[in-house]
């Protein structure tokens, strides 16, 4: 047992036993644990009170359009890459009410602090290297800029995260190629590393920050050796080396905001539903649109805020029609914005290398792929439709 | 909540309405509480009609008349028609100001050329009624308009009165005529050749839907002006107007908050492109 709090930066070892004191020790603190558990096939986040909930010998299959979950050999509890949900269905959720308004009676009044009271304190247990940068990138967009995403701040502020450093790589994963993983390098509270083999089950954790410090010094750890840091790094290094896919980023923002009318636009349009599954399931995607409704007798009206994708036709409609009416410019939008303005607009790019769209699209088509199409064989001229009418 | 939750709306209370066209309306808007704040021509608010819906509509009133907003609409949906139907007295949700303003103030000691189409009209008059009242900083002033046919003349009466004016050239034209018209027929682009301002300098102010912009700007710079002298008001679908939904995005601008008024040599390119 330590002393005091351990410093930021601190590695010590965790048993098993540590691990589900971990769990108890965020519920004491008034966080609700979520983390990861299996649920109709597939690894989601959801509450984790035990170790048991935890999805305990499962790996996952990922590919374009494929994901199945298999048995380990082992007891791994982390021994799969990320699911179809991201973090961000509970920092910024996929319905959200923003305020209720009746009728008065000379008009109506808007009360603003009529939203449901929401357990707000998350500790999420599990973050992968990839998902802290798309939580970082999400912090860019809803509370860095000029106007703040009051709800989603408040979701943040009290937000601890437990991250896990990936011991194995998906079939569709490419942090490497986006230096967003696999090993975790900030914005964490604790950081774990899983180390199994015959005789032992442990965690290398190391501390992320003050609040992450002082859960540590109420379990029971002792100190990392220069042999169990050799392990984590080992791990760390194992999984870094066997990405599923590669995403070359040299020059891929001019390279696609300099083929708006690539013939590739047509090809892949041919095989997208426009369905936007890659938009649910990107961890950084943020588009909303709101619904405005109001009770039967018209005396109770609200402002609810869902999720919203570039993908469907209302998205850019405006009087006239939708500004993309057609498949091949949704797609375009999508994978432009997510690669390249983005960049523009808030100095990172939108993709952290997840692979999430590349698995859970429906017809398998690889945002890897479709970049790797366009750089092969980039538009000579630029045509453009001068003077349409 | 914070007082200054960018999301919550605040109530506004109609005052005069007056009926412009066959589906145009001006509103006079008051703040119930408080008083509005200050506002640059080409900004628009965030409009919003009791348990129907929000939509983004430019402000079109007098920037130096204190008191309220003054807005047009026209009644294309069920927001824009549940607002445009509203009578004195009502009350809506209003958020804003937002965006970008006509370059105003940097256009000062060049001509000034208005290029309106239809409604585009009225996110200009704001910056009209600034420039005219302070004529003196200007060299010569042009207001081109355009629409679809002479009932649909918004702003008639102050047509009028412009086009009566010494120091303003105004010229209007019609797609379609009817028996009574007697003025110009043709699109809008057409009259930029017959406006006599120096485009060594001149600054253009362009609002209209896009296609129409489109050919107005080319017109204009084909005309002289330097492509970074040409502001255009653009318009997409807009939920939020503060950033934070994406659905106003235009290649890597989001038209609420580095537009509506962009410049032309910024967005010249992707202007081009079909469905951007």
């Amino acid at each position: 047992m330590a002393g005091g709090e351990p410093p930021i930066g601190t590695q010590a070892m965790l048993s098993l036993d540590g691990l589900r004191a971990l769990i108890e020790a965020l519920a004491e603190r008034g966080y609700q644990v979520l983390g990861p558990t299996v649920r109709d096939g597939a690894i989601v986040y959801d509450e984790v009170a035990k170790l048991a909930d935890l999805p305990s010998g499962w790996t996952d299959q990922q590919d374009a359009g494929r994901y199945r979950l298999e048995r380990r050999t082992d007891n791994a509890l982390f021994g799969y890459a990320v699911g179809p949900q991201s973090w961000r269905r509970f920092l910024h959720p996929p319905i959200e009410r923003m305020w209720r308004a009746h009728r008065t009676e000379d008009g109506f009044a808007i009360d603003a602090t009529a939203v449901e009271a929401e357990p707000s304190k998350f500790a999420f247990l599990g973050v992968r290297a990839c998902e802290i940068h798309a939580i970082a990138i999400q912090d860019k967009v809803l509370v860095e800029g000029p106007y703040v995403d009051t709800g989603y701040q408040r979701r943040r502020r009290d937000n601890f995260l437990v991250a896990v450093n990936c011991g194995q790589a998906g079939g569709t994963c490419f942090c490497a190629s986006m230096n967003t993983g696999p090993k975790v390098d900030a914005g964490f509270d604790l950081a774990l590393t899983e180390l199994l083999d015959e005789s032992d089950h442990r965690f290398l954790i190391e501390v992320g920050s003050v609040a992450g410090a002082e859960v540590l010094s109420a379990l029971r750890h002792h100190a990392a050796s220069p042999e169990d840091i050799a392990a984590a790094d080992a791990v760390v290094a194992r999984t870094a080396g066997s990405m599923g896919r590669v995403l070359d980023t040299k020059g891929l923002k001019e390279l696609l905001q300099s083929n708006p009318t690539h013939p590739r636009w047509d090809d892949v349009a041919a095989r997208c539903l426009s369905c936007a599954n890659c938009t649910m399931v990107c961890p950084t995607c943020f588009c909303t649109t709101v619904e405005d409704h109001s009770d039967l007798t018209g005396q109770t009206a609200e402002r609810v805020r869902r999720w919203d994708s570039c993908f469907t036709a209302d998205f850019s409609w405006i009087h006239g029609g939708s500004v993309r009416p057609e498949t091949k410019s949704r797609y375009r939008q999508w994978i432009t914005h997510k690669l390249a303005s983005w960049i523009d607009q808030f100095g990172t790019s939108g993709c952290v290398g997840c692979g999430r769209c590349v698995t859970w699209c429906p017809v398998g088509i690889d945002i890897t792929v479709e970049a790797a199409a366009i750089r092969a064989t980039p538009a000579t001229s630029t045509e453009t439709d001068h003077g349409r009418t | 909540m914070t007082e200054a939750d960018p999301f919550v709306p605040l109530p506004y209370r109609v005052g005069r309405v007056r009926r412009e066209t066959r589906d145009i309306t001006t509103l006079e808007l008051a703040p119930v509480t408080g008083v509005r704040p200050d506002y640059r021509p080409g900004q628009f608010n965030m409009l919003y009609a009791f348990g129907i819906g929000e939509v983004a509509i430019s402000v079109s009133g007098d920037p130096a008349v204190p008191g309220g907003y003054v807005h047009t609409v026209r009644d294309v949906g069920a927001v824009s028609g549940a607002i445009a139907k509203l009578k004195a007295g009502a009350m809506l949700g209003l958020r804003g100001p937002y965006g970008t303003p006509w370059p105003v103030e940097a256009a000062e000691g060049n001509d000034v050329v208005f290029v309106a189409g239809g409604l585009g009209l009225a996110p200009l008059r704001p910056a009209i009624y600034r420039v005219l009242a302070r004529r003196e900083r200007y060299g010569r002033v042009v207001l081109l308009y355009g629409t679809r046919s002479p009932p649909d003349i918004l702003f008639r009466q102050e047509l009028e009165r412009w086009r009566r004016r010494l120091d303003v050239e105004v010229l209007v034209t019609v797609d379609r005529a009817d028996a009574e018209w007697r003025g110009n027929v043709g699109v809008v682009p057409k009259l930029i050749a017959r406006a006599g301002f120096d485009p060594n300098g001149a600054v253009a102010m362009v609002c209209g839907p896009e296609v129409m912009m489109r050919f107005t700007a080319n017109a204009l710079h084909a005309s002289g002006l330097a492509l970074d002298h040409i502001y255009l008001s653009m318009e997409r679908n807009m939920k939020c107007a503060i950033g934070l939904c994406g659905h106003c995005q235009f290649g890597p601008d989001f038209v609420c908050k580095d537009g509506p008024v962009m410049r032309y040599d910024r967005i010249a390119d992707i202007l081009t492109v079909r469905e951007i």
